[in-house]
């Protein structure tokens, strides 16, 4: 055994290459993103999906194949992967399905901080919860053997504090051998489980609550073993105090609430859903008082007072950002006076040398509404530029957009732009453009993609704009200008904006004023990707000339792994 | 050894994520439980920058406890007052002004240079510290940040107070 100093992210990316995952596809998302960056590094099968909706579907094809997959993403992405995520519950797995949640209690970048253990709920699904690098590593075991033993997928819910901490790591070193008895991929017909039509979902519904039963029952027992010499999922902990004070705690929660009440019996929850209901009714009757320490809404407190054991839950002013020692401390002494607000350093700013400067100085001098979207390109919204009118959920500028340009009147429906970055297009601006050429407003619309040819707002990732997978070797390049014909866009422009800032101006003024529906594609690469594209870029050209030599069929998809 | 509890401050880009995962390196390689956090995403577009270290016996939450920081490294003048909260009651600062530009031997190693001021105040092996400097840089880096460190060890051992 190696000890690592980690974090949640690689500690999971570790311990997927320990458990024989065989596929790890995901969506780019703070706090997600390093997992399958890290996966991919330790030499396992990592690709980036166009979104999470097609990730997990990937995932599901996969673990229908009786091989164990591993699906990322943050926890707004759960929303777009939420239509199969429902469905896939009903169908059930052959192997292991892990789809991993990275919430972001306190929004470090992110729109909104939905609490994500609302969807353990609302799918079926159970949902293991690690505390820190360790338990994320051991956990992921526990998940794999849950989602086999009951053919169901597993959530696997961290937050940004767990994903982004470092903490140490026992694990078998990279010299170390790892056996993995991970099943072998076959197909096996099982039309009955997996076509859900209406005559197979009913039964396939009444199949997912008894396993639902099932693992509850397991969550009052098995959950509460360490096996394989790896942390129990729950675990009671009965502190060195009088056992006045009982903490029910999960996440990172748990860690705070030590600190702050080293004299308290704790009771710390992994598998967060089910919840072990009779072992809390059982810890809460040997406490004085039981509290409920958890981030974001009252979750788990809500669950067991549902079930008539008292707990007590934290004060609504608890419900926003994260949790840390000082508020667990409050919270146990009751305290909802006013918190100090947290030190206001310097913001995130657009880079100087960024190339959207133009695109947004132009916008800002006539007076557009801008329909926006999400990205590093948000920052427009700062001063000087304040640039940006609305920004809600990926892909939503140009269907904002499209709602504006309908009701209002003409001369304010004309100075409606949607702008909308390339890979944010990518993963959801495509159906968006579909209704646009489908339903074009009277005045026509204007959408601007900055498309700086990366994911920049991640720490520069691929997706199929790039024309190159995650691990930046080449493949097949999306056209976003060819898409935007081929959806019966009738004007498409490419434009450096940046190099170009007059005609970038006049044509944009020349779009506005027709009443048609225009693409404009600001094209320069990002400045801190544009080195690393230089790089890749050569690569993948040398590998294509070594390609076209050897064979008239380039299948780089497989030759560059 | 109860926790050491040190908050790294600065702007997106100084080094300050890179000196506090040499820091967390040398807790373990010392034989300490370490625990380290930060937030990055929104913050690598130029914006301030915290990571905080908790190393000892055992450490529990990764977070250092608002006005609880033992010391506090500060890589950007600019950000000294706002981080200055974070910093417990006759705790250490360490700032950019401790280290003259003149006795760098090169501007990019002044988190190294910190670190090595901060080395004096801690009770991990100073080897340790280097021998993370050493893995978490480049071979041809490896002098000019020794350098570096030995300069903050001696500023510090020359003006510092002694706990």
């Amino acid at each position: 055994m190696d000890r690592q100093l980690l974090s949640g992210d690689e500690a999971v990316a570790l311990a997927a290459l320990h458990a024989g995952i065989a596929l790890g596809t995901g969506y780019p998302g703070t706090p997600s993103t390093e997992i399958l960056e890290a996966f991919d590094a330790l030499g396992g099968r990592a690709q980036w999906a166009p979104n999470e909706k097609v990730a997990l579907e990937v995932g599901l094809g996969a673990a229908f194949a009786n091989a164990r997959a591993l699906v990322t993403m943050k926890h707004v992405g759960l929303n777009v992967a939420a239509d199969p995520l429902f469905t896939a519950a009903y169908t059930g797995v052959s192997g292991a399905l892990i789809v991993v949640t990275a919430d972001d209690p306190g929004m470090s970048s992110s729109q909104n901080e939905q609490d994500n253990r609302r969807y353990a709920i609302a799918a079926g699904l159970p949902m293991i919860e690690p505390s820190d690098s360790q338990e994320a590593y051991d956990f992921f075991f526990s998940a794999v053997e849950i989602s086999e033993r009951w053919h169901i997928p597993v959530l696997f819910r961290m937050t940004t504090r767990v994903c982004h901490s470092k903490s140490i790591v026992a694990a078998p070193g990279p010299a170390e051998t790892v056996t993995t008895h991970a099943p072998a991929p076959h197909f096996e017909h099982d039309i009955n489980s997996r076509v859900m039509i209406p005559a197979n979902a009913r039964p396939a519904h009444r199949r997912l609550r008894a396993k639902l039963a099932e693992i509850a029952a397991w969550g009052e027992t098995g959950a509460w073993d360490a096996a394989a010499g790896r942390l129990p999922l729950n675990r009671i902990e009965r502190g060195n105090g009088d056992g006045d004070v009982g903490i029910v705690a999960d996440g990172v929660s748990y860690m705070h609430a030590v600190e702050a009440a080293p004299g308290a019996a704790f009771m710390k929850v992994g598998l967060v859903n089910p919840l072990p209901i009779e072992r809390a009714r059982a810890f809460a009757a040997t406490v004085g008082r039981t509290v409920v320490l958890e981030e974001g809404d009252p979750v788990i407190a809500d669950s067991l007072r549902a079930a008539g054991i008292a707990v007590e839950s934290k004060p609504e002013i608890y419900r926003f950002g994260e949790l840390d020692v000082a508020r667990v401390r409050r919270i146990l002494a009751g305290d909802t006076s006013p918190e100090d607000p947290p030190a206001r350093g310097k913001p995130p700013e657009l880079c100087p040398a960024c190339p959207y400067h133009t695109v947004y100085a132009t916008l800002h001098k006539h007076d557009c509404i801008i329909a926006g979207d999400i990205g590093c390109y948000t920052l427009g919204v700062l001063p000087p530029y304040r640039a940006m009118d609305t920004c809600v959920a990926m892909g939503a500028s140009i269907g904002v957009g499209l709602g504006l340009r309908h009701v209002l009147p003409d001369d304010e429906a004309g100075r409606v732009v949607s702008i909308i970055g390339d890979s944010t297009f990518v993963h959801s601006g495509i159906s968006g453009l579909v209704e646009m050429a489908y339903n074009p407003p009277p005045t026509g619309h204007v959408v601007i993609v900055l498309d700086n040819g990366t994911t920049a707002m991640t720490g520069q990732q691929e997706h199929p704009g790039t024309g190159r997978r995650l691990d930046h070797g080449p493949t097949s390049q999306l056209s976003i200008e060819g898409l935007a014909t081929a959806i019966g866009i009738p004007s498409v422009t490419v434009i450096d904006a940046y190099a170009e800032p007059e005609e970038f101006e006049r044509l944009l003024l020349e779009r506005l004023a027709a009443p048609e529906l225009s693409l404009i594609v600001a094209r320069r690469p990002c400045i801190l990707a544009a080195a690393d594209i230089r790089k890749w870029e050569g690569q993948a050209a040398e590998f294509r000339a070594r390609a076209a030599e050897q064979s008239t069929v380039c299948e780089p998809a497989e030759e560059n792994r | 050894m109860s926790v050491t509890n040190v908050v790294l401050a600065g702007l997106g880009g100084q080094g300050v994520i890179k000196a506090s995962d040499i820091l967390a390196d040398a807790a373990l390689r010392a034989g300490l439980d370490v625990k380290k956090s930060e937030i990055h995403g929104m913050s690598q577009r130029g914006g301030s920058v915290t990571s905080d270290v908790r190393f000892g016996t055992k450490v529990h939450s990764p977070m250092v406890p608002h006005g609880e920081a033992d010391f506090l490294v500060v890589l950007a003048a600019s950000e000294v007052e706002v981080a200055r909260p974070l910093l417990r009651p006759g705790g250490v600062i360490l700032s950019p002004d401790l280290i003259p530009d003149a006795e760098l031997p090169n501007k990019r190693s002044l988190n190294v240079a910190l670190l090595g001021a901060l080395s004096y105040y801690l009770e991990l092996p100073p080897e340790a510290l280097l021998e993370a400097v050493r893995a978490a840089l480049p071979e041809k880096l490896h002098e000019v940040n020794e350098r570096a460190f030995q300069t903050g060890r001696k500023i510090a051992a020359a003006t510092g107070t002694i706990l």
